[in-house]
């Protein structure tokens, strides 16, 4: 039997539980992924019904009404205005909040207006004795003419009804709600005029939106405009939302009860403390603090189980298959590359896990209302707090954020800087250098390495702010547009909802940086293996002479000569405590074995140095050196920041690349430690040395290293001009800023 | 007495009666901010602005400049 799929559209308000009822109905049989050419998000569910049915879920964006203000709310209204389009729904579900019942109805009427079936879902039932609000379901179902249900997705109730009521779509009566020419008669009889076979509700929303996609094409629309004026127009749509509340009024007037008394004198109390002007600043301040310390001590656990695996896994494959050239691309190329992304789940997962428990909470809007006057003298809104705590994640979803600013001046200001916070993608070049170049220890509970990296945040933080004031001063934008905000009910957060977010908020990071990471280790791997210089060719005769003449250099002296010694001492011993029963001669023996052991691996050592050094990438990062020697770099750290713009986490995975090629003993070293040893080829002092470390971690800092955030800046902003201007400015501040740090602290 | 929304006092509550601004913004209307509703400022942001206001079942925040388009009639307690 041949199933059948029925279409479904997922509306309703921001705050509405909308998303609850989607996970519900769809668990983890999601799909996520844009709209073609755009970058909202778009999610596809699916759910089985009786008799061999599927209902295709799709998500949509949520929206107050069917009159836009953004490109998110405008993807509805284009879904549901297309017809033949590909999304377009067989049944419309929109999701209402029990407390703000009337304002959730406005939508609801809009999207029965344009004939689709539409079933109404109240959400949140469990919150309704507690605010003293009483329903008739039956007696509102007939007031608006369709199926109401209601739900809980936290008491997992209504849920089996929404998906009946899917499968008996048929039953759901299309008659409009309300008359749209009651608007202005005159005026509709005019359009009816023009367009005798289109439905006048679409007409009108056609001709008061910007939407992209319309059966109508763009003389017939210059027609419609020439009827009216744009002032008469927003008198109408100003007299349609008047009428459609007298309607919704009159319908709810017998079915929807609230007790005023018994209203939200609990969320007053909470928005008092933590809208306080002194509390509510210290508790914010306290949330971001807790959220670092943890990420930072308690994603070190698993990072170590993992980086202990990668280790292994890439020892393990170099032993089991047969040497050549296919195992050390795996080896070396392929799992040395992931492991270094790998390693960053637990604190991507962690970041995730609280800004989605931000969010689903409430409080996120308390911070936005907290925040909007201080941040409006440097050009910025209250709300675009939020996209710059988002831009701790990754930002390109920041960027994409910031579309809920009204304002196209702060909105572009708040672009522009969002790369400056430190997102996810500096953190494993933070954590690698902190931990090498901060010492350990502590003061006063606060250990120095968690103390760099929340001054790496707060100076990024501090810098985009900084640049706002100056975009906001040099900047001559004229723009008129208003804040508006909703403050919703504060709610516990549900954990399915915040497991499926981390889940494919990490999953996407994962994948999506992923690619880029394994294409450049392997091209890096190629080209850090071969060469074609006579030098390369020779590199074995070359060191065996170099090695003949002036012996090892003096980092693998130290290396031979401490080892020989440890290994002397503890053979001694074992002696000495009668563990071995061997003379002085097989001691002096094994130390021979032992020695010509060390040689072997100084020498395997020094040849791969010499390999690399006269590769492809030796070539290219010689001649980069001149650039990068004024920083502290030499040409590998050199190479790994030239691959870190295509995107930032690709600098760990490239030294990992590059100094696994450089250690051929048996030993399996992390990367960490590797890094540690790597001394200065003439001077023997270590290469990630306090200065040089500072220096790499503000270029990190400022930088603009990521491609993909300057594509979406260039979607955003629909020119080149921003993103090649982000791109010159903050690398070239970067460079200046890593300059001075070096040659101070050096 | 006529005021407008900027100038209510915590708790303090009155009825829209009109909007003298042509560019009210149309989401506001829509999310309940409507003439004869009751507005009533619930919690006002430190450093004064912006105000959080409760009409027609919405919580809403909105900047002082915006809150001084909104004209009331002043509810006497």
């Amino acid at each position: 039997m041949a199933t059948k799929e029925i279409k479904v559209a997922l509306l309703g308000n921001p705050n509405t539980g909308k998303t609850s009822v989607f996970n519900a109905l769809t668990g983890l049989n999601q799909k996520v992924g844009n709209y073609p050419g755009i970058t909202v998000e778009k999610k596809i569910g699916f759910c089985k019904l009786g008799n061999g049915t599927t209902a295709k879920i799709l998500d949509l964006p949520g929206t107050y009404s069917l009159n836009t203000t953004s490109l998110d709310e405008s993807i509805a209204v284009e879904i549901l205005l297309n017809k033949k389009g590909e999304y377009f729904p067989d049944v419309a579900i929109v999701v209402a909040e029990v407390e703000n019942l009337k304002r959730n109805l406005l939508l609801f009427s809009q999207i029965k207006d344009l004939g689709i079936p539409t079933v109404l879902v109240i959400n949140m039932a469990d919150r309704m004795q507690k605010n003293g609000i009483s329903l008739d379901v039956e007696s509102l179902s007939k007031e608006l003419g369709t199926k109401v249900i209601l739900s809980s997705v936290r008491n997992n109730s209504g849920i089996s009804e929404i998906k009946q009521s899917i499968e008996d779509i048929d039953a759901i009566s299309t008659d409009s709600f309300l008359d749209i020419t009651e608007v202005s008669p005159e005026y509709f009889e005019r359009l009816k005029k023009l367009f005798p076979q289109e439905d006048p509700y679409k007409l009108w929303l056609v001709t008061t939106q910007d939407v992209n996609f319309t059966e109508i094409d763009k003389n017939q629309q210059a027609q419609v405009n020439d009827i009216t004026t744009t002032v008469d127009l927003r008198r109408y749509q100003h007299k349609e939302t008047v009428l459609r509340y007298k309607k919704i009024n009159a319908s709810l007037k017998k079915a929807y009860l609230k007790d005023p008394t018994k209203a939200t004198s609990l969320k007053a109390k909470i928005d008092s403390v933590l809208t306080h002007k002194v509390w509510g600043y210290l508790i914010f301040f306290a949330i971001l603090f807790l959220i670092f310390q943890v990420i930072y001590d308690w994603s070190n656990y698993p990072m170590d189980l993992i980086d202990g695996f990668f280790a292994s896994a890439s020892n393990w494959v170099s032993k089991t298959l047969p040497s050549g050239m296919f195992t050390n691309l795996i080896a070396e190329g392929i799992l040395a590359g992931i492991g270094g992304i790998v390693i960053f789940i637990p604190q991507i997962a962690f970041l995730f896990l609280f800004i989605s428990i931000l969010e689903e909470s409430g409080y996120m809007s308390r911070v936005v209302f907290l925040m909007d006057k201080l941040m409006r003298p440097f050009g910025l809104s209250g709300k675009s707090v939020v996209p710059l705590m988002s831009g701790t994640a990754c930002a390109i979803p920041a960027i994409m954020a910031s579309r809920t600013i009204e304002n196209w001046k702060e909105r572009l200001i708040t672009i522009l800087v969002i790369p400056f916070t430190t997102c996810s993608a500096r953190l494993p070049v933070y954590l690698i250098i902190i931990s090498i170049v901060i010492p350990e220890g502590s003061f006063m509970f606060i250990s120095y390495q968690a103390f760099t990296l929340m001054a790496l945040y707060i100076l990024g933080f501090g810098v985009s702010i900084l640049s706002a004031w100056i975009l906001h001063k040099i900047l001559k934008i004229k723009t008129k547009s208003f804040f508006v905000m909703e403050m919703p009910g504060y709610k516990m957060p549900q954990a399915k909802n915040v497991g499926i977010t981390v889940l494919e908020k990490t999953k996407s990071f994962v994948f999506g940086a992923g690619k880029i990471i394994l294409a450049i280790s392997v091209i890096l791997w190629f080209l850090g293996s071969y060469g074609l210089s006579e030098d390369f060719k020779n590199a074995e005769k070359n060191v065996d002479e170099k090695i003949a003449s002036n012996g090892f250099s003096d980092f693998n002296k130290t290396f031979i000569s401490s080892n020989i010694q440890n290994y002397e001492l503890s053979l001694r011993d074992s002696v000495r405590t009668k563990v071995y029963h061997i003379n002085n001669q097989d001691i002096q023996d094994s130390l021979a074995i032992k020695r010509n052991d060390l040689i072997a691996v100084a020498k395997e050592d020094e040849l791969a140095g010499y390999k690399l050094e006269h590769s492809f990438m030796g070539q290219m990062g010689k001649a980069f050196e001149p650039l990068v020697k004024p920083l502290g770099y030499d040409w590998k750290i050199g190479i790994a920041v030239l691959a870190s713009f295509a995107a930032r986490e690709v600098f760990v995975g490239t030294l990992a690349t590059i100094y696994s090629v450089g250690s051929g003993g048996e030993e399996e070293e992390t990367i960490k430690e590797r890094l540690a040893a790597e001394v200065h080829p003439s001077t023997q002092k270590p290469v990630f040395n306090f200065a040089s470390g500072i220096s790499i971690l503000l270029f990190y800092a400022f930088a603009m290293q990521c491609m993909s955030t300057l594509a979406i800046v260039k979607r955003e902003t629909n020119t080149w001009k921003w993103p090649m201007l982000q791109l010159a400015i903050m690398t070239g501040f970067a460079y200046l800023v890593a300059l001075i740090a070096y040659q101070f602290l050096k | 007495m006529v005021t407008t929304a900027a100038n209510l006092r915590k708790g303090q509550k009155g009825i829209i009666t009109e909007f003298p601004n042509e560019g009210f913004p149309l989401k506001l209307m829509e999310m309940g901010c409507l003439p004869g509703n009751t507005v009533e400022l619930v919690q006002v942001a430190p450093f004064n602005d912006p105000i959080y206001i409760n009409v027609g079942d919405s919580h809403i925040a909105i900047r002082r400049s915006l809150a001084e388009t909104i004209v009331l009639e002043l509810i006497e307690d």
